[in-house]
């Protein structure tokens, strides 16, 4: 090694040249493989729709599944029903797609969100969306599932996931979360397929027709059809599913919706 | 060409990174649950340990002496980087499951180590052969206790059942313990002993004898 390579020149420039080298290696390999990274993504999303239907068959294309077996329904939560076509023009020209409708960027638009007062934003959600995609397994006219994005604050991070329904919008058939950022072990065992089934067959509502479905600290009720165990050891992942489950099914997320299908005997 | 034998042979065995030079155990332990990530786990050091040790060797002459440690990170990073984004490109389970022991890749001691020890003083070919050969040493032990952490821990190789787990109607009882971390560092220790008692010469003197009990002897 010569002794000039110590100069301060020579160190600038070899500096500043591996910078640039590296950064157009890693800047080109982001870039080219993003498109491939993000269908991924998508369907990892649609992995966790058909899996909170209880749909999944592993060993498939999960996008030839998702499209056989799925409609995508844009909704309009103030009123409770879907969106009409004069919204959906709406959407694509703040600049999203209706195929592919992303709702957490919908939330960041102005135009497509509000922001919620602190009185009612139990899941800590900030802003709500105008609009939401909804998932429907249907046949014919008729709702047999129907799959509700949802998503609040845990103890860390934003749980997203999805909470199928019955078609008499009240039975559940499965919860699933495909991103959050919770304690391994602890409130990471939302994914845990045996808390996860604890869901299914529980009712939303009580008899008179109220929200009721609840985690419950320290174990649920022996029989009682809307509590479900809370996670040991996750007293605040516990709570935050509890608040945006209810958020979602209350009258602010997509409690019109379901007040609307049920209505017209879906 | 008996150099670039050399250089890929010595750290399978003799110069093993982990059972010998005792680096890269963090890993170690962390990926080997399941062959499937295991594996990919072996393919992304091993290129990432050769193509840096490559590069690094390219600009050896050019690195300065001040900042040569900082200029390896780079190279290493950047690579890692590249191989984070391919993976979640084309194999984006996988990816999900090493998380950030793919990032951790650049902390790895292996790819540090032969970028300073070896790298910084050959050429870009023999450097390259010896990333793949430390890669290749690092990958045995890593499949060897991921082979038997996944078929005694779950039953399985590759996700398909070898042994017929008692829960599914089988025979076989899994060992719970061997999905756990502190399993890794059992069977570790286990092929580091193995290996000692086959390779005397890596066992090392002692740096002090003790001597026998003088008590009886009456002393001063």
């Amino acid at each position: 090694m010569s002794a000039n390579n110590d100069s301060i020149q020579k160190t600038l420039i070899v500096a500043i040249l591996l910078c640039l080298v590296c950064s157009v290696i890693v800047a080109g390999s982001a870039v080219g493989l993003r498109s491939k990274q993000q269908e991924n993504k998508a369907n990892d999303k649609r992995a966790a729709v058909l899996q909170a239907a209880g749909l999944y068959e592993q060993g498939k294309s999960v996008a030839e599944q998702f499209k056989s077996k799925i409609q995508t329904r844009i909704v309009n939560l103030a009123e409770g029903r879907f969106a009409t076509d004069a919204e959906l023009k709406e959407i694509r020209d703040a600049g999203l797609t209706v195929d592919n409708f992303d709702q957490k960027k919908s939330s960041k638009t102005p135009a497509l969100s509000r922001a919620l007062g602190s009185d009612e934003d139990p899941a800590s959600i900030k802003r709500l969306e105008k609009f939401a995609a909804v998932f429907i397994v249907a046949d014919g006219d008729n709702i047999q599932k129907i799959i509700l994005p949802v998503h609040g604050y845990g103890l860390w991070s934003t749980l997203y996931g999805f909470l199928a329904l019955q078609g008499d919008m009240d039975t559940i058939v499965g919860l699933g979360f495909y991103s959050h950022a919770e304690t391994p072990g602890l409130g990471g065992e939302v994914d845990n397929p045996k808390w996860k089934s604890l869901w299914v067959g529980k009712h939303v509502f009580n008899d008179k027709g109220q929200v009721a479905i609840s985690v419950v600290k320290g174990g649920a009720e022996e029989g009682n059809p809307n509590q479900v165990d809370g996670l040991s050891g996750a007293t605040l992942t516990s709570r935050g599913v509890n608040n945006l489950v209810r958020f979602w099914v209350g009258d602010t997320g997509f409690g019109k919706l379901i007040d609307n299908l049920k209505a017209q005997g879906a | 060409m008996s150099e670039i034998k050399k250089v890929l042979t010595e750290p399978l065995f003799g110069k093993n990174p982990i059972a010998v030079q005792i680096l890269g155990i963090c890993s170690a332990l962390a990926v080997t649950t399941s062959l499937k990530v295991t594996l990919v786990m072996c393919v992304a050091l091993t290129l990432v340990t050769a193509c840096s040790s490559a590069s690094i060797a390219l600009i050896r002459n050019q690195i300065p002496n001040n900042i040569r440690i900082i200029v390896q990170m780079i190279i290493i990073a950047s690579l890692v980087i590249v191989v984070d984004q391919i993976l979640k490109a084309y194999a984006y389970d996988v990816s999900k499951q090493l998380s950030v022991f793919v990032g951790l890749i650049i902390t790895n001691c292996i790819v540090m180590g032969r970028a300073e020890a070896f790298a910084m003083k050959n050429g870009p070919v023999l450097s390259f052969f010896d990333g793949i050969g430390n890669g290749l040493g690092y990958s045995l032990m890593l499949i060897s206790v991921g082979t038997i952490r996944e078929l005694f821990g779950a039953g399985k190789l590759l996700g398909f059942e070898i042994l017929p787990l008692v829960k599914d109607g089988g025979w076989y009882v899994p060992n719970g313990l061997l999905l756990l971390p502190p399993s890794a560092f059992f069977i570790i220790a286990l092929f580091i002993w193995a290996l000692r008692a086959w390779k005397k010469e890596l066992v090392e003197k002692a740096e002090f004898k003790i001597l026998p009990n003088t008590e009886h002897s009456g002393g001063h």
